[in-house]
């Protein structure tokens, strides 16, 4: 009441701009209306209060606080600690890292570890000085990394059975990455093409591989393209499966590309094809710009679901991260420590993924600024 | 090697649009029937009619934006058929605008005006620019450059559309309802902008339901209904004197609020 009293004391259209009312703002005013607003939401808060003070301090102390991190091995190691024994970390580091690497060439997958951020920093920031040299770089990357890890013109040549751990991951990962946004955005401007035999093309490869599970179809890669090969071609296992978890993850990535695409109104081809640009120049200039950026959370979604789909890998003899921690669970050394070889393994996975994802975050709200009103 | 496209040119110098008997189908539906139109270079044409008639339909099948099935449609001496090339000779001498603008929202502005110069013409970058704040400027909004479609206001939106078209220097506009999506106090800001580009000799072909625009600057009015060119006049004849019933009863509900 008093409020309105105030205001009539200026004359209309000389109202000054004055300072929101306090409680409004600064954080009693947050806390207030995001954590007590109403009976239910303070039973809410309550309980999250309450399962935080069980799960939280217990976790850190079994995690990091009564943990021991050294020992030739677990009765050693168990020994010194109350809570989490990590000394299989620094113990098998290696393995965890480089598979069966030989130990006299892991120089070369080190590079290959170092040049990863120097190829990724200029496509993932655009700002970064000298970004076009750099993303020509990026474009030869995977096969510089290829070259060092597979060896060959000069390098002694390393079999890919001696790949493992977090390399074989990265392989899996960067590869199949690298390769299933392009390949998809193909199939989906092939799924939405008006030449019959394309369209029919992009349709039953993109159906045929969702239908299928990916194990199934590493088994395939395993066993069966050996029977349709000729005799004594020998075509590896590894890049049999990084051919198959790239196709896997196409076919997905089409499909939420296509999305992308179908919400892109007519007009703007339409204005593309009226001043004269040609299919392919509408497509990389107006279409695929504003289709892929409505699809980062589904790309970068496929992205995390590929990754941790390579560990499916297993199955079929590889051994990935997850596969060295298993093989580790059952050696005498290091046999029982299973929650904490499976919790390593998970915070790889973890970090990795959550960058991902926040980098998808990111990427969204810088691009989002062009549409905002 | 524009030869035989030239000599074309030569003898229908006069027309820059025409079309010959054209039907047109959506499937078994005849949108277009028998369409007879010839444009001469500068003219200016209003298209109106009730909605459905097929004004739309007919405007895009001058730059291909739909196929006809039947008929001759010839634009600018280049007649269009299946061949890629002429139909990207076409559209590179046609302007299109359209009742909801189909800017590029992740382009600027300017962006938006320099683009199909650079990547259709070929025109290098900085004279681009310099020829995109040039039209900018004519449709009064040079100060917008910088900024994204999505920051604008309807109006402007429009008239940088019409810019953007005019950057490809074209020698025939289309408008299909250019205002017909703006709320009234913009409608004459993009008309303004029209009356004064119509003054200026080139060929313009116009879908709009404002009447006083096709007064001031239409040489012929050309009036659709179902599919058929029912009545074409001049402005004065057209509005005093319709001959037709159809034309009669479109005129009457139109004026009439
Ligand atoms: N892609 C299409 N497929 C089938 N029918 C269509 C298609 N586009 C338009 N039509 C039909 O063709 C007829 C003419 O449409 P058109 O858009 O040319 O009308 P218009 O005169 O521009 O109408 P308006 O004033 O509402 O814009 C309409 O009956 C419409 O329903
Ligand atoms: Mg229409």
């Amino acid at each position: 009441m008093t409020d309105q009293m105030k205001t009539k004391q200026y004359v209309p259209g000389e109202h000054p701009d004055m300072p929101p009312p306090a409680g409004i703002s600064g954080p009693v005013a947050w806390v207030k209306n995001n954590l007590l607003s109403s009976p239910l939401n303070v039973v809410l808060t309550v309980i999250s209060l309450w399962a935080l003070y069980k799960i939280v301090p217990g976790s850190l102390e079994w995690m990091f606080f009564d943990a021991a991190y050294t020992g030739k091995d677990r009765n050693e190691c168990l020994a010194k600690a109350g809570g989490a024994c990590w000394a299989f970390v620094g113990e098998r580091f290696e393995l965890f890292t480089y598979g069966f690497y030989p130990a006299e060439e892991r120089w070369r997958v080190n590079l290959a570890f170092i040049l990863l951020p120097i190829a990724l920093i200029p496509i993932l920031w655009d700002k970064c000085p000298f970004r076009k040299i750099g993303i020509w770089f990026a474009i030869a990357y995977p096969f510089i990394a290829g070259w060092l890890l597979l060896g060959g013109f000069g390098l002694e040549s390393v079999p890919t059975d001696k790949f493992g751990g977090f390399m074989l991951t990265l392989v899996i990962g960067v590869t199949g990455i690298t390769f299933s946004l392009p390949i998809g955005i193909l199939l989906a401007l092939g799924r939405m093409s008006n030449l019959p035999i394309i369209r029919m093309f992009s349709v039953c490869f993109i159906e045929f591989i969702r239908g299928v599970p990916l194990i199934t179809l590493l088994f395939v890669a395993s066993t069966m393209l050996s029977y349709f090969l000729p005799p004594g071609t020998s075509f590896d296992l590894l890049l049999r499966v990084l051919i198959m978890v790239t196709l896997f993850a196409s076919a997905y990535m089409a499909e939420v590309i296509r999305g992308g695409l179908q919400a892109i109104p007519k007009g703007q081809t339409e204005a593309a094809d009226s001043m004269g640009l040609k299919y392919w120049q509408s497509m990389r200039l107006i279409v695929l710009p504003q289709a892929l950026k409505i699809s980062i959370p589904g790309i970068v979604n496929t992205f995390i679901g590929l990754y941790k789909d390579s560990v499916l890998v297993i199955v079929i003899g590889l051994l990935d991260p997850l596969g060295i921690g298993r093989a580790s669970v059952a050696t005498t050394e290091w046999g029982g420590l299973s929650t904490e070889i499976y919790v390593f393994v998970a915070i790889f996975f973890f970090i990795s993924c959550f960058a991902m994802s926040r980098y998808s975050l990111y990427l969204e709200r810088k691009l989002e600024t062009s549409h905002k009103r | 090697m524009n030869e035989s496209v030239n000599t074309e040119a030569a003898v229908d110098s006069k027309l820059a649009v025409e079309i010959r008997q054209m039907h047109k189908w959506y499937g078994q539906f005849h949108v277009l029937k028998d369409i007879n139109l010839d444009v001469t270079r500068g003219e200016k044409i209003v298209i109106c009619g009730p909605s459905g008639s097929g004004k739309s339909t007919m405007i895009r099948c001058i730059n291909r934006l739909e196929e006809h099935q039947q008929g001759d449609i010839i634009v600018d001496g280049v007649e269009l058929t299946n061949d890629l090339k002429n139909i990207e000779a076409v559209r590179r001498e046609v302007g299109m605008v359209f009742q909801h603008f189909n800017l590029f929202p992740h382009l600027t502005v300017l962006e938006n005006c320099v683009l199909a110069p650079i990547w259709v013409r070929k025109t290098p970058r900085k004279e681009a620019e310099e020829i995109a704040m040039q039209y900018l400027e004519r449709v009064k909004i040079p100060d917008q450059a910088l900024k994204f479609p999505g920051q604008l206001s309807g109006g402007q939106q429009q008239r940088v559309a019409i810019a953007r078209s005019l950057c490809m220097k074209p020698r025939i506009m289309l408008f299909d309802e250019p205002t017909s999506a703006l709320d009234p106090e913009m409608i004459k800001e993009v008309l303004d902008v029209m009356i004064e580009l119509a003054s200026e000799g080139i060929t313009m072909l116009c879908v709009t339901h404002e009447m006083g625009f096709a007064k001031t600057v239409a040489d012929r009015v050309i009036f659709m209904d179902g599919g058929e060119v029912i009545e074409e006049n001049k402005p004065d004849s057209f509005f005093d004197n319709p001959q037709h019933e159809r034309t009669k009863l479109f005129l009457s509900q139109i004026l009439d609020h």
